[in-house]
């Protein structure tokens, strides 16, 4: 099909754009949960993170100034309203582009900007659209000055008050250091026991070897749910209870099929010479192992401990039934799914910024480590 | 103690006593029980390769029987019994919960899940493997599909809210509605029936890297004569796709969909939550956790009906591994 001249050209278009579109479709959520967690509060609850770059149309209040110049029995406080405190904590010392204002809280753009609003009692009110105001009253102001509210272009805002907050105040700062405390050693331990196993099933020869493969392959699709009752059950027997403990216990027990499948593949594929003349030249196999097997299946061991790291890391339904249910011990898939969702489920800038936290770290050591995830993927399910 | 000391001492003493574990038990084997010397060294030695593999096996056969294999025995046992353990009731749980409305509704809903997800996954993922084949920045586009991967089940679920809020400012699908239609915003996770298909499509946009990813090694495997030949016979790239790559690679396609299968049926992370199960998108692994730690019986039941589920897929995989392994 490449020889065609004219064709190419036009299929290679539709190949490219829709490789467009479908990475855009596959992109737009997850950036949409970034921009989102750089947002304000304020601009995520009054435009979509779609608009984020452009200025947000936001309503504020605040009060006119109270000296009043009396003119042909007509008071008239002349100001500008972004020199207002209450305006000021919102907009810094910055000015916005005013579009609307109004004088009642209940329509706060009543008027469009500059046009001059009878606000009743023969009072007379105008906001120009930077700022400054008219205010025209038959009897003298009182000492509160006159209460307006306005809607203004406020410019894009991103900030880390999200981060800051989730990182201090939810508690997530525990929760990242009891992921990491569950993630850990549960990816480290299974890899030495599986790895001596998996040798075992490749260059040992002895009988129900392939009985004990099989088996292997089977455990890799047994549900986790039916392992939950039985074996909490059995955690609280022997004291170990909901843990730490437990829970390591539990994903390494839970990664080892995966871990003696995936390595037993690659072992059997090393080269049969090496580790026969090795035998030959008086190694037991003790010795094959660490120091021929071992080092040469770094590639293997690497790809399994990406997968276990990933799959411990994201884990929900056993941190949820092998940890305490309590707030020192919650990992955060937890935090996130029973607490954050739950009683702050409308603080999507909370929401947003706590999903980012959590899936930061995974997505690092995808990026960094894919081409030894790729070679994991493949050596498991493709021969 | 402070678990992060904790989890310092247990690498330690897991690690180490693994290593410990191998090594002195080979030494035992090789200096104490079976010592290559004396009359019997012949002998000695033949014994100890016998016994060397199980010591090598023993740590990982030790866990997986207690972890994966006694559940299963262990649940199934504990499912003939009633809420608090203390009572025979045969298969009155699984009675109980084929009364269940609820159940009903969970075991239809997976079966739905089982259908679609691994079907449009699979399908996706053969589509991106295809068109990225050629493309001089298709790895750079293969890494963004296959990322979603690295993504929590949770945090997924949390992406896709932001698809789905209700707020038009939120919701790109309100948004869009919003924007385009100038329609009412609707809730789609609270749609009747297709309400599933908007937490499926989250699995599936997870799912299709991984299935991208072990097409597109099969789709390079592929001899390239073959395809040679069916251009010189005036193929189109239709017809080479469908008719000379996707033959030659069904074999990694049905790996690949039965994965995806499995997996679909121990997700609940997804329907917990999005919906917590309700609005009629209940499915079993999220209807055994809502008996959890309420009713023990009831939880087995529904856990021994997910493994009998994927029943024959274990033992199709069984099957397939042993031809491969003659």
């Amino acid at each position: 099909m490449d020889g065609i001249a004219g064709k190419k050209s036009a299929l290679s278009w539709v190949v490219s754009g829709s490789v467009v579109f479908m990475v855009l479709l596959w992109l737009i959520p997850t950036i949409g949960l970034l921009v989102s967690s750089f947002r304000d509060r304020d601009q995520i609850s009054a435009s979509g993170w779609w608009q984020a770059p452009f200025s947000v149309e936001l309503t504020f209040r605040g009060r006119t100034e109270t000296q009043a110049t009396l003119n042909d029995g007509i008071y008239t406080v002349n100001g500008n309203i972004f020199t207002d405190e209450e305006v000021r904590e919102a907009f810094g010392d910055g000015t916005g582009t005013i579009t609307a204002f109004g004088t009642r809280g209940r329509a706060p753009a009543e008027y469009p900007a500059g046009q001059v609003a009878d606000i009743g009692d023969g009072e007379t009110l105008v906001i120009n659209a930077d700022g400054s105001y008219i205010f025209t009253s038959p009897e003298e102001p009182g000492s509160r000055g006159e209460r307006v509210y306005f809607a203004a272009e406020t410019p894009p805002q991103f900030t880390l008050d999200n981060y800051r907050n989730v990182l201090t105040a939810n508690n997530m700062d525990l929760a990242f250091i009891n992921t990491l405390t569950v993630t850990i050693p549960a990816t480290i331990i299974p890899i030495l026991i599986a790895a001596f196993a998996a040798y075992a099933l490749a260059w040992m020869d002895f009988p129900g070897r392939g009985l004990l493969i099989a088996g292997v392959v089977g455990l890799l699709v047994v549900p986790l749910q039916l392992a939950l009752v039985p074996m909490l059950n059995l955690h609280n027997t022997i004291g170990v209870g909901q843990s730490f403990l437990g829970i390591w216990m539990a994903h390494t027990a839970f990664g080892l099929p995966l871990a003696v499948y995936l390595l037993r593949n690659y072992m059997v594929g090393l080269p049969r010479d090496i580790i026969e003349s090795a035998k030959v030249d008086g190694a037991t196999d003790f010795e094959v192992f660490t120091k021929i097997v071992l080092p040469l299946s770094f590639p293997a061991l690497a790809a399994f401990a990406i997968f276990q790291f990933l799959w411990t890391w994201n884990d929900l339904l056993v941190a949820k039934v092998f940890l305490p249910s309590n707030d020192e011990a919650k990992v955060m898939t937890v935090k996130i799914a029973d607490d954050l969702l739950g009683s702050r489920g409308g603080d999507w800038g909370i929401l947003a910024t706590a999903a980012f936290v959590s899936i930061a770290v995974p997505l690092v050591v995808f990026f960094s480590m894919q081409r030894f995830l790729v070679r994991g993927l493949l050596a498991g399910s493709v021969k | 103690m402070n678990p992060m000391i904790q989890g310092i001492i247990t690498i330690i003493v897991g690690v180490g006593g693994c290593i410990g574990y191998f090594y002195f038990s080979n030494l035992i084997l090789d200096k104490v029980i079976f010592p290559a010397k004396g009359e019997k060294a012949g002998d000695n030695i033949r014994r100890a390769t016998q016994v060397r593999p199980w010591l090598f096996l023993m740590p990982a056969i030790f866990a997986l029987s207690l972890y994966l294999v006694y559940p299963v025995i262990g649940s199934f046992l504990r499912s003939l019994y009633n809420r608090d353990g203390d009572e025979f009731i045969g298969l009155g749980n699984y009675l109980a919960l084929l009364e269940a409305e609820e159940f009903r509704t969970a075991f239809t809903n997976n079966l739905l899940w089982v259908i679609v997800v691994p079907a449009m996954a699979t399908a996706f993922g053969l589509l991106a493997a295809q068109l990225t084949d050629r493309l001089s920045w298709g790895n750079i586009a293969k890494s963004l599909i296959f990322m979603p991967m690295a993504i929590s089940f949770v945090g997924a679920s949390l992406i896709w809210k932001f698809v789905y809020a209700v707020d038009g400012d939120i919701g790109l699908i309100n948004a869009l509605r919003m924007g385009i239609f100038g329609a009412d915003p609707v809730d789609v996770l609270q749609i009747p029936f297709w309400n599933n298909f908007f937490l499926m499509v989250i699995l599936v946009w997870i799912q299709t890297g991984f299935a991208m990813v072990i097409l597109s090694a099969a789709l390079r495997g592929i001899p390239e004569e073959t395809i040679e030949a069916a251009v010189i016979d005036g193929a189109n790239p239709l017809q080479i796709f469908f008719q000379i790559k996707v033959p030659q690679i069904m074999g990694t396609i049905v790996v690949v969909w039965t994965t995806i299968t499995i997996l679909v049926l121990k997700v609940f992370d997804i329907v917990y939550t999005m919906t917590g199960g309700n609005f009629g998108t209940e499915i079993l692994p999220s209807y055994m956790m809502s008996f959890m730690f309420r009713d023990d019986g009831r939880a087995t039941a529904v856990a021994f009906v997910i493994m009998l589920v994927v029943l024959p897929v274990m033992i199709w995989n069984i099957v397939q591994a042993r031809r491969e392994m003659r």
